[in-house]
């Protein structure tokens, strides 16, 4: 199907729309949009970070997930206790695959989970007595540990236990950081806030920790990147282009991160964010109270990396200016070759997203150097400041939808008939069975990384190997195929 | 009366955050922004009216500040 005009995009909203009762179709109405680049203010054209509707089915997380499970949980030598009953923490166990060097268990602990596993006494009597044990007990048995981070559950809120007691008492008996964090999963209406609530406790108990402490050799050339988690290696693709190009990476925040990088990051020259969404307000704090700059980059796909170097360059001298210059030009033969190989093969391809934090706007670059186009793009839980972003990385008339639900999305593929959707693991087999290739664009389907040159490779790959996999074609039961249809994996396998 | 942050956007324009809400909007002009004091009357690019009495000497930005509704 070719590109759908405004008016027929929508007039697609409006028919999805139709099913809704009208209170319930008046509120999704406003979560839809056609986009239109010349908008200056997305709030003129969407609502976002709102509730989602009871009764509609979203994929959105709670605050605990955007706290333990984002910024928190990739911090690899510091416990995070996923403090209440155990499903929370059991069931989302290292499934982000946000990798990192270390021996677990003995130095680092990413992907281990350690709970507090309520039961109803707990709940009945408190749990702080519990949870000063399970500290105790965790210095005992992993000492090297470099911290402690208490993540709440929901049941912390509601029983109202003190947990910042227990962490200043225990603090004090270990000389580690305690950090008590209140991500109960009620707070807010998506992870987004927990992402908030994260980054306001790493405020309060990491970023001052080193403040006065001059014994750190601070360079003319420090920056950190903040904001990647190092899905399938993403941070390292990513560290290896601005060591090239002659600054010194600090910390890394928070995949394959340290409790000490984060301490340090006040010192550095620039912040350098990939995920906005979940790390703005932190480099905002720094910005305001060490005056730190901060800046966006964007390391998918060759033009938006050259676009990021250069901008990243702007902030330091030619010395650095002339190095970026040199990194791009010497990836440039290697890029130009992927191109070469994949374009012709994905070339027109049309991809709707649905994804997190940032990739619905900063993979549509990678996209479309790949020859692809992005006809329609959404967030679980983005807000004003994301759309903002977006409208101008999207063509006219493509669709933006926030927050969608199963309905709408299923709906919506129906008719626009994309070539690929990228989203979560919860819309992967929905569409798989629709016959509609698919990529699970939060962990990279077990693959990875996507950052960066050699990122673009490994995407530019797995991009042509799920669109062309021959699979697609069998979709139909041999008797109910035509005889053309039949005749044509012959001829190409003959 | 909301914190707001004010601070600096690429192009040189003051933006107003207000983390509370999630709202950052431009600054469209200022009544007083001199070497002496600023502040006053605040009005952004969508139109709302925000209120901050005079400060002198003129902060640095990034910083947080208190505002007022203008338009009660
Ligand atoms: S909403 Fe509450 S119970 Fe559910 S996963 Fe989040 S913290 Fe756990």
């Amino acid at each position: 199907m070719s590109a759908l005009t405004r008016e027929e995009t929508q007039a697609l909203i409006q028919e999805v729309l139709e099913v809704y009762p009208e209170k319930a179709k008046k509120d999704r109405a406003k979560h839809l949009a056609v986009n239109d680049q010349s908008v200056e203010q997305s709030k003129k054209c969407i609502t976002s970070n709102r509730k989602s509707l009871p009764g509609v089915m979203t994929v959105r997380g709670c605050a605990y997930a955007g706290s333990k499970g984002v910024v928190w949980g990739p911090i690899k030598d510091m416990i995070h206790i996923s403090h209440g009953p155990v499903g929370c923490g059991a069931y989302s166990r290292a499934g982000r695959r946000n990798y990192y060097v270390g021996h677990t268990g003995v130095n680092t602990f990413g992907t281990m989970n350690f709970t507090s596993d309520f039961q109803e006494k707990d709940i009945v009597f408190g749990g702080d007595k519990k949870l000063d044990k399970l500290i105790t007990e965790i210095e005992g048995l992993f000492p090297l540990s470099k911290g402690i981070s208490i993540q709440s559950e929901c049941p912390i809120g509601l029983i109202g236990d003190d947990i910042e007691a227990v962490a200043k008492k225990q603090s004090k008996a270990l000389d580690k950081p305690v950090v008590p964090v209140r991500c109960e999963g009620f707070r807010g209406v998506s992870q987004s806030l927990g992402h908030h609530i994260a980054n306001d406790a790493i405020r309060d108990w990491v970023i001052g920790n080193r403040d006065g402490d001059e014994s750190f050799q601070v360079g003319p050339y420090d920056v950190a990147v903040i904001g990647d988690y190092n899905i399938g290696g993403d941070a390292w693709s990513s560290r290896i282009l601005l060591e090239e190009m002659g600054l010194r990476v600090v910390a890394q925040w928070s995949g394959d991160g340290t409790l000490s990088e984060m301490e340090l990051t006040p010192k550095v020259k620039l912040n350098l964010i990939h995920c906005y969404r979940s790390m703005n307000y932190i480099s905002r704090h720094m910005e305001e109270k060490y005056g730190v700059p901060w800046m966006e980059y964007n390391f998918f796909g060759p033009t938006k990396i050259a676009e990021s170097l250069r901008k990243i360059a702007g902030f330091f001298d030619e010395t650095i200016q002339a190095n970026a210059e040199t990194v791009i030009a010497k990836y440039t033969a290697e890029y130009e070759a992927i191109i070469a190989k994949y374009r012709p093969r994905l070339e027109g391809k049309k991809v709707m997203l649905y994804v997190g934090g940032l990739r619905p706007r900063h993979v549509i670059g990678a996209y479309e150097d790949l020859g692809m186009e992005v006809v329609g793009t959404g967030y679980e839980f983005a807000h004003n400041d994301d759309y903002d972003r977006t409208i101008k990385e999207m063509g006219n008339a493509t669709l933006l939808y926030d927050d969608i639900t199963g309905y709408e999305f299923e709906e919506f593929v129906k008719k626009v008939k994309p070539d690929l959707i990228g989203s979560g693991i919860k819309e992967k087999y929905i569409f798989q069975k629709m016959g509609i290739p698919f990529r699970q664009m939060h962990s990279w389907d077990y693959s990875g990384p996507y950052h960066g040159y050699d990122g673009f490779a490994i995407f530019a790959r797995d991009m042509d190997m799920t669109i062309n996999n021959p699979c697609w074609k069998q979709m139909q039961a041999p008797w109910q195929q035509s005889a053309e249809q039949e005749a044509a994996p012959l001829a190409a396998s003959a | 009366m909301p914190n707001v942050m004010i601070r600096k956007n690429d192009a040189g324009d003051l933006l107003f955050y207000v983390a509370k809400k999630d709202m950052e909007e431009t600054i469209a002009s200022v009544e007083l922004d001199d070497a002496e004091q600023w502040g006053g009357e605040v009005e952004l690019t969508d139109g709302s009216r925000w209120y901050i009495d005079p400060i002198s000497p003129p902060p640095a930005f990034p910083t947080t500040l208190r505002f007022k509704r203008g338009d009660d």
